[in-house]
């Protein structure tokens, strides 16, 4: 295998990733700390190692309308955002997916203001959860270049046919180096077919696209949305599969497990906090507990069954670093759904940026042994 | 040579039946625009009375792809099927955006001059009726002083905005006003728009029946009105230069006098209220004023124009 391996940051690594999978247009607009792929895309175009059209636009509303039209005429499409920028494009998510255009899009995650807050917790991609995007959250440079690739073949899966949001921790992973390795170009063509649209803008076959819709007719365009969402799992398996084979690395498929097995605790979290529950459980295994962790790579949708068949018996403790206020953890509450016999503890950590130490996570696994944690929330008074 | 109803195709884009309201503006200047564009046509429509117009799912009354977008997002949408269609080597397409008033002065203002700026290859049409017509008569940025609306019940009491001049602030490829009142214009400045590379503009004044509160009989005769009165000029611009056409261009030049401001106003259930029981003479007034003031200022940037031709 042709090894390349170079010292990447996580926003650069989203770039390359999007450049192997040959999007067509590219649409973006630039927002903190998500700034360097646009600039890196522009750069990319303009010396000729993306070939594709760049609609440099005035918000990100427009960068995601930009991207649903363009991909309506049957082509590959990508764009990139954060927090705010995500809020603005709201009503578009729904947009993309109802209309089945499967749209890909980076999110560096980045709390949201006021105050003006650069700094990393989930809250603007899991306020998306209902907009019927698949979304997925690495916990490397190498595996947000990896998960590009994954992205557009799931997205564009004939079973699922919905957009997917690449989701990684603002400066934690976009702002921080490490080596990774970057395919060859005919890896990812052999990995990922040529996009084939579901239906598509065309003066030869011409459609009306989203007129006025009757309840009956609307509610079955919904459920088949969801019936996509339901494919997922499935399709999710087969490209953890193909992916290993082709490119001999392993992430996982819906989620990642560690020392699940032996393990009477899990420590279930995503993205680069995924990473972090990984570090302190090898730490108190050095110890002898038996901790294990689950990092959720698909978040939506929700991977029920792997967690009923990891976490069954166990104790869970689920690490929030988002809020649902009025309720709790995000994922804390859907595990409740999924989960709803199990031991269950839920910490809410690392909003707004606040650092998650091994110690930290440790103390928490601690205090977890003394009293039932219910959105118990770290570092306030 | 003007373009005569016999040079117009006889091919249709729109097929009968469509659930337009008896005498809307909308779909008989869409008919032009389509003829002139022809086959080899993508259009966007953002939320406005065409949405309706196309019809329940599953069927339609377009012939041409036709994509129903978000309220702000006609220009930028168009923007991005025009990348999308560069991306596949497909040049040949005319990409049309066909918004009402509304999505084009108010909320999807921000992504028309985004479009504009960057140079999209798209044709932008508003169709202005002056108002939110397809939520019920609400008051736009393009709804005129004085008129009645469910958000102005006692007319609205500010000027409208002059969107075709911050347009021209964005240097277009082409910009053209025409009115329902005059269908081979509107066909005729469609070709020529077709015919051009870059962001073109064009924008037509859509009488409303129900809106105004007028006969669904008397579309044209409004239509033709506005622009005999003086209160709706006629004209391309192109370069910096404006070019008045039609009946526009002979009350530029004085060859024809303006029709009084009332002839308009008066068959308009929407000014209703400065009309009867007696007529506000002051509105009339103010209407009038406001107009005169237009053409003076036509005629003086015109010269300057043409000044500015004779230096070079």
């Amino acid at each position: 295998m042709n090894e390349n391996v170079q010292i990447l940051d996580g926003n650069t690594a989203a770039c390359e990733g999007a450049r192997l999978c040959r999007p067509r247009v590219i649409a973006a607009y630039p927002i903190t700390p998500q700034t360097v792929i646009v600039e890196k895309i522009a750069k990319g175009i303009d010396a000729g190692r993306i070939k594709a059209e760049f609609i440099c636009v005035e918000s990100e509303h427009s960068a995601m309308a930009a991207c649903i039209a363009a991909q309506a005429t049957g082509v590959r499409t990508y764009t990139a955002t954060s927090s705010h920028g995500l809020l603005l494009m709201h009503e578009m998510l729904h947009w993309a997916s109802l209309a089945r255009l499967p749209v890909v899009m980076a999110n560096v995650n980045r709390a949201v203001g006021p105050g003006w807050n650069i700094w990393c917790d989930y809250t603007d991609s899991m306020a998306q959860r209902d907009t019927g995007w698949i979304q997925m959250y690495a916990s490397s440079c190498q595996e947000i270049l990896d998960m590009h690739i994954q992205a557009f073949r799931l997205g564009e899966d004939p079973r699922v046919m919905l957009p997917v949001m690449v989701c990684f921790d603002g400066f934690t992973l976009s702002h921080t180096s490490m080596p990774v390795n970057i395919p060859d170009d005919s890896l990812v063509d052999n990995f990922l077919p040529p996009y084939r649209p579901l239906w598509k803008l065309d003066p030869d076959n011409p459609v009306t696209h989203g007129n006025i819709i009757p309840p009956k007719n609307y509610n079955q365009v919904r459920y088949s949305q969801h019936l996509g969402m339901r494919h997922v799992p499935e399709v999710m398996g087969e490209i953890r599969r193909s992916f290993s084979e082709l490119f001999g690395r392993d992430h996982g498929g819906m989620i990642e497990e560690t020392h699940t097995d032996d393990a009477d605790t899990i420590l279930i979290g995503v993205g680069a906090l995924g990473a972090g529950l990984k570090v302190a459980a090898e730490e108190m295994r050095k110890n002898g507990q038996k901790v294990g962790t689950v990092r959720l790579r698909v978040f939506r949708p929700f991977p029920v069954n792997d967690l009923r068949r990891v976490c069954h018996g166990k104790k869970v403790i689920i690490f929030d670093r988002a809020v649902s206020l009025g309720l709790g953890g995000v994922i804390f509450s859907e595990a409740r759904y999924a989960m709803p016999g199990e031991d269950l503890h839920g910490v809410i950590t690392g909003i707004g940026g606040e650092d998650v130490k091994t110690k930290d996570i440790v103390s928490v696994v601690e205090r977890s042994a003394k009293e039932r944690l219910e959105n118990y929330w770290v570092g306030v008074e | 040579m003007p373009v005569k109803i016999t040079d117009i195709p006889k091919e249709e884009f729109i097929y009968e039946g469509s659930a337009a309201c008896p005498g809307c503006p909308a779909t008989s200047a869409l008919r032009m625009v389509l003829k002139a564009l022809g086959k080899d046509t993508i259009m966007v429509v953002p939320a406005c009375c065409t949405a309706v117009i196309e019809a329940l799912q599953p069927k339609t009354s377009f012939r041409v792809p036709l994509m129903n977008v978000a309220f702000e997002t006609a220009a930028v949408s168009a923007s991005g099927i025009e990348a999308g269609l560069r991306s596949q080597g497909k040049e040949n397409i005319t990409v049309l955006a066909w918004a009402g008033d509304g999505g084009t002065y108010d909320i999807g203002l921000q992504s028309l001059s985004g479009a504009f700026e960057r140079r999209a290859n798209i044709l932008y049409i508003c169709y202005n009726n002056e108002m939110y017509s397809n939520t019920g008569i609400q008051r736009s940025g393009a709804t005129p002083k004085y008129a009645w609306t469910t958000t102005t019940w006692s007319g609205k009491g500010e000027t409208k905005k002059d969107l075709v001049e911050i347009i021209k602030a964005h240097d277009p490829a082409y910009l053209a006003t025409a009115s329902v009142g005059y269908p081979e214009d509107i066909y005729e400045k469609t070709l020529k728009a077709k015919g051009i590379k870059g962001p073109k503009y064009i924008e037509i004044l859509a009488p409303c029946p129900p809106g105004w509160k007028f006969p669904m009989n008397k579309t044209l005769e409004l239509g033709r009105l506005a622009v005999e009165t003086g209160l709706w000029p006629l004209y391309e611009y192109q370069n910096g230069r404006h070019y008045f056409t039609g009946v526009s261009r002979q009350l530029l030049t004085g060859a024809r006098e303006f029709k009084p401001v009332e002839e308009y106003i008066k068959l308009q259930g929407r000014f209703s209220h400065i009309i009867s029981p007696q007529i506000n003479q002051e509105a009339l007034q103010d209407i009038t004023k406001r107009r005169d003031e237009y053409w003076k200022r036509m005629r003086l940037r015109i010269k300057m124009e043409e000044e500015l031709d004779r230096e070079g």
